[in-house]
């Protein structure tokens, strides 16, 4: 058995943490965090020059040809590092969607720009309140043209292209579903940036307006393909949120080492010890269920669906519990703007909903459970 | 990334296989598969005379304490090896469990201190189960606070005379043999005034009492020392040196990796997906769903933690910390478990043994959880534990560090 990432998987994870370490300082997520740019173009410049955006991308469209358990290690580093660009939108859900069910033509167009930074690419799916749901689409496709608005849409306002999921049936059934892609430079889209929980990722309202599209898979085929898609991001997602909450446990470890208070380190009272120490816990509960995830995607397993949901309900645990008891940890100071420990609770609590809701995701694994004990 | 076993190890396992399929006793496979916390019972046998025999089965054909040298009656295995041993060994493994203390706990003990013409006598019995060991270290003055305990041991020409108290001694009615830790100096500051002995427990002056414990049940026991006289030859390690010596005892208690850690979870799963409620199925009430999904990844957390441990073994490495988790969170969730698996009952979850639901299964759960969030180590040890030696956050302030043991007051108020 060999439940753990090869050598060189750790190396690169590595490289990636010092890359991080340098080109996202704190101070630089703060630029997009106070609002002086809606993203770190620099940093997306750097990460395709380390060939971090086509890592999972095959060679044949301009990417690394490595694999998922590589983008694993590189997503565990950009939740750590907290970084202010669309790494999540373009990689895990854009270049995924493409692989999944892009034609020959689009894999060519699209996917060699997202692994050389020059397309950032996002997922257009939730339509105001709730979780992903066929019966939540109401946006039209109809003669390859959209109508309807997209709200929130991750990276909305930056991005150049979108995966939309379209109504183009009526029988109340998942094929009732289509995706599409839009080139959203191109016109028959507004865009309207909105203000949201973690500033250094936007999100955006998009109206379609008799927008032109073409298809992306199958028609029919857009609720499968968004599944698929999903489960895939759900685990890419948990080694963000892995990275987040073992970087907030540090934060609030080394804190409770430096800080003195009643004459001692805070650090050496019990009931902050403890608190760390659930934190350590919860963090290592999501690093492994995420590596099981990791282990499923990377190998297409028929448990990636169940892997999937319960690496994703255990990272956004483990991140939130973390990031919320880092600023306790802190005390007042936790609470300032100045200290870091807002920004991973913005984080946490962004990323607990972007791919639908916690409780929405205990459903899905609960169904994926009683599917494999039918079996 | 893979679950695959190397080649040596798809061996290995295909021999344990064949030999546990050849040689287990079957006739009760379907009992020990059923049972859970605070229920593991054969109905028509004696599970320690069941346990004994695999036990001595396995020891004959070369099976027992497989990591253990060849000399001292085990397999000189490797730590890989022994997980898949446990791994086949399935539900027979249930039938280890009075044997846990001695080989985990009292066995690497004694091959860690003992001297050598005693490690060959009493080893090798202890790893065929003939010879069933304890280890006597809890005292009603020192639990958590192990080094607060107050046995006394005098030196009285080349013996010893133990006199004092232990508590929660672990199947001290059924010991041959026991692990003793015991105070050599109360004028010297409390960890330094320890020695460790080992023992025959059928020793004149050593009186074994069942404990019952709040679940009505009885495997623990106090132990009474009366003028019980120890040879020399029978300490283990320096006199004064007795906490290090405990500390090896501790750390192979926690270090036991690949061992299931019950939480109650596939119990619960299995019950609702067949339970009805008054609105319908269990499984698909949304609360119920909730919380199902909630314990399921703290099981599969575990499970996967387990999985990284036993690869770090199986590519020879010392696994990390992260096994540390294990107790903590299963003691409290099988708790969590049992509780909400009550209240799914209804008034009716009040009715225990054979005329509740399942038999009663998860009122025993109930009753027996406290226990698990205690013994070992309770959950604030074990959260100190993870503070101070994974995180590296400083040790308590102890007031009674420097102070001389008999100087320590040894009363709360009055």
């Amino acid at each position: 058995m060999n439940f753990d990432f090869s050598d060189d998987q750790k190396q690169l994870r590595d490289q990636a943490r010092k890359f991080l370490t340098e080109k996202c300082s704190p101070k630089a997520v703060r630029v997009v965090l106070d609002g002086k740019a809606p993203y770190d173009k620099e940093l997306w410049k750097g990460l395709a020059e380390m060939g971090f955006l086509g890592v999972a991308i095959p060679e044949e469209f301009g990417g690394a040809g490595a694999g998922h358990l590589e983008l694993c290690v590189i997503a565990e580093e950009m939740g750590r590092a907290n970084a202010p660009v669309p790494f999540s939108s373009t990689v895990y859900l854009a270049a995924e969607a493409l692989l999944i069910a892009g034609s020959d033509a689009q894999k060519k167009k699209w996917l060699p720009a997202i692994a050389s930074g020059e397309a950032i690419g996002t997922l257009a799916l939730f339509e105001g309140k709730g979780n992903p749901a066929p019966k939540n689409v109401k946006l039209t496709a109809a003669n390859g043209v959209l109508n309807g608005v997209k709200k929130p849409v991750a990276d909305g306002a930056i991005a150049d292209f979108a995966v939309v999921a379209a109504r183009t049936g009526s029988s109340g059934r998942d094929g009732d579903i289509s995706l599409f892609l839009v080139d959203l430079k191109a016109g028959g889209v507004e865009v309207k940036s909105l203000t949201n929980l973690d500033p250094t990722r936007g999100q955006a309202e998009i109206s379609f307006k008799a927008c032109k599209a073409e298809p992306l898979g199958a028609a029919g085929e857009g609720w499968s393909i968004l599944t698929q898609m999903l489960d895939r991001a759900a685990v890419l997602c948990a080694f963000e949120q892995v990275g987040g909450s073992d970087r907030a446990l540090e934060m609030g470890r080394d804190y409770a080492l430096d800080r003195i208070a009643f004459g001692r380190q805070i650090g050496s009272f019990q009931a902050v010890k403890h608190m760390l120490a659930d934190m350590y816990v919860s963090a290592t509960l999501a690093r492994s269920n995420s590596y099981y995830g990791a282990w499923a995607l990377s190998t297409n397993a028929a448990e990636l669906p169940e892997a999937a949901a319960a690496a994703r309900i255990s990272a956004t645990q483990a991140f939130q519990h973390c990031a919320k008891n880092n600023i306790q940890v802190h005390g007042g100071m936790g609470f300032t703007w100045e200290f870091d420990c807002h920004m991973y609770y913005r984080r946490a609590n962004a990323m607990a909903l972007g791919l639908g809701s916690l409780s929405y995701w205990e459903d899905q694994l609960i169904d994926r459970m009683r599917k494999k004990n039918a079996a | 990334m893979n679950f695959d076993d190397t080649p040596q190890e798809a061996d290995f396992r295909a021999t344990a296989r064949a030999w546990i399929g050849a040689n287990a006793p079957t006739q009760y496979e379907e009992e020990l598969r059923k049972s859970s916390l605070g229920r593991t019972v054969l109905k028509n046998a004696n599970i320690l005379e069941v346990a004994k025999a695999w036990q001595k089965k396995k020891a004959d054909a070369g099976w027992a304490c497989l990591h253990w040298p060849k000399e001292y009656g085990g397999r000189g295995a490797s730590p890989i090896e022994r997980v898949i041993w446990q791994q086949e060994e399935g539900p027979f493994g249930q039938l280890s469990r009075m044997f846990i203390i001695g080989h985990g706990m009292c066995g690497p003990t004694m091959m860690a201190f003992a001297r050598e013409e005693h490690k060959r006598t009493y080893l090798p019995p202890l790893a065929s189960g003939e010879k069933v060991w304890c280890q006597l270290f809890s005292e009603p003055a020192g639990g958590s606070d192990v080094a607060g305990l107050r046995t006394r041991a005098e030196k009285d020409g080349d013996d010893w005379i133990i006199n004092g108290q232990k508590i929660w001694t672990s199947g001290a009615h059924y010991s041959d043999y026991g692990i003793l830790l015991t105070r050599t100096d109360p004028t010297v500051p409390k960890h330094k005034g320890l020695t460790m002995f080992f023992l025959d427990m059928k020793s004149p002056g050593v009186e074994v009492r069942p404990i019952k414990q709040a679940s009505g049940a009885s495997d623990f026991n106090e132990v009474y020392f009366t003028n019980v006289r120890i040879p020399d030859h029978q300490r283990l390690g320096e006199v004064g040196d007795g906490w290090n010596v405990s500390l090896t005892t501790l750390m192979n208690e926690r270090s036991a990796i690949g061992a299931a850690v019950s939480t109650g979870f596939p119990e619960l799963f299995e019950y609702c997906s067949s339970l009805m409620l008054d609105d319908g199925p269990a499984i698909e009430d949304r609360a119920v769903r909730s919380k199902l999904a909630n314990w399921a990844v703290k099981a599969s957390g575990l499970k996967y933690t387990s999985m990284r441990a036993i690869s770090a073994l199986s590519k020879g490495e010392r696994p990390g910390p992260e096994n540390s988790i294990g107790k903590l969170v299963a003691g409290s969730m099988i708790q969590d478990v049992a509780t909400y698996a009550l209240d799914l009952q209804g008034a009716s979850g009040v009715v225990s043994g054979e005329d509740g639901e399942l038999a009663g299964r998860f009122q025993a759960m109930l009753l027996r959880a406290p226990g698990t969030r205690v013994e070992g180590g309770t959950d604030e040890i074990m959260r100190n534990i993870i503070a101070e030696r994974v995180l590296g956050l400083p040790g308590d302030i102890r007031v009674d560090k420097d102070v001389p043991f008999n100087k320590i007051p040894t009363k709360g108020r009055g």
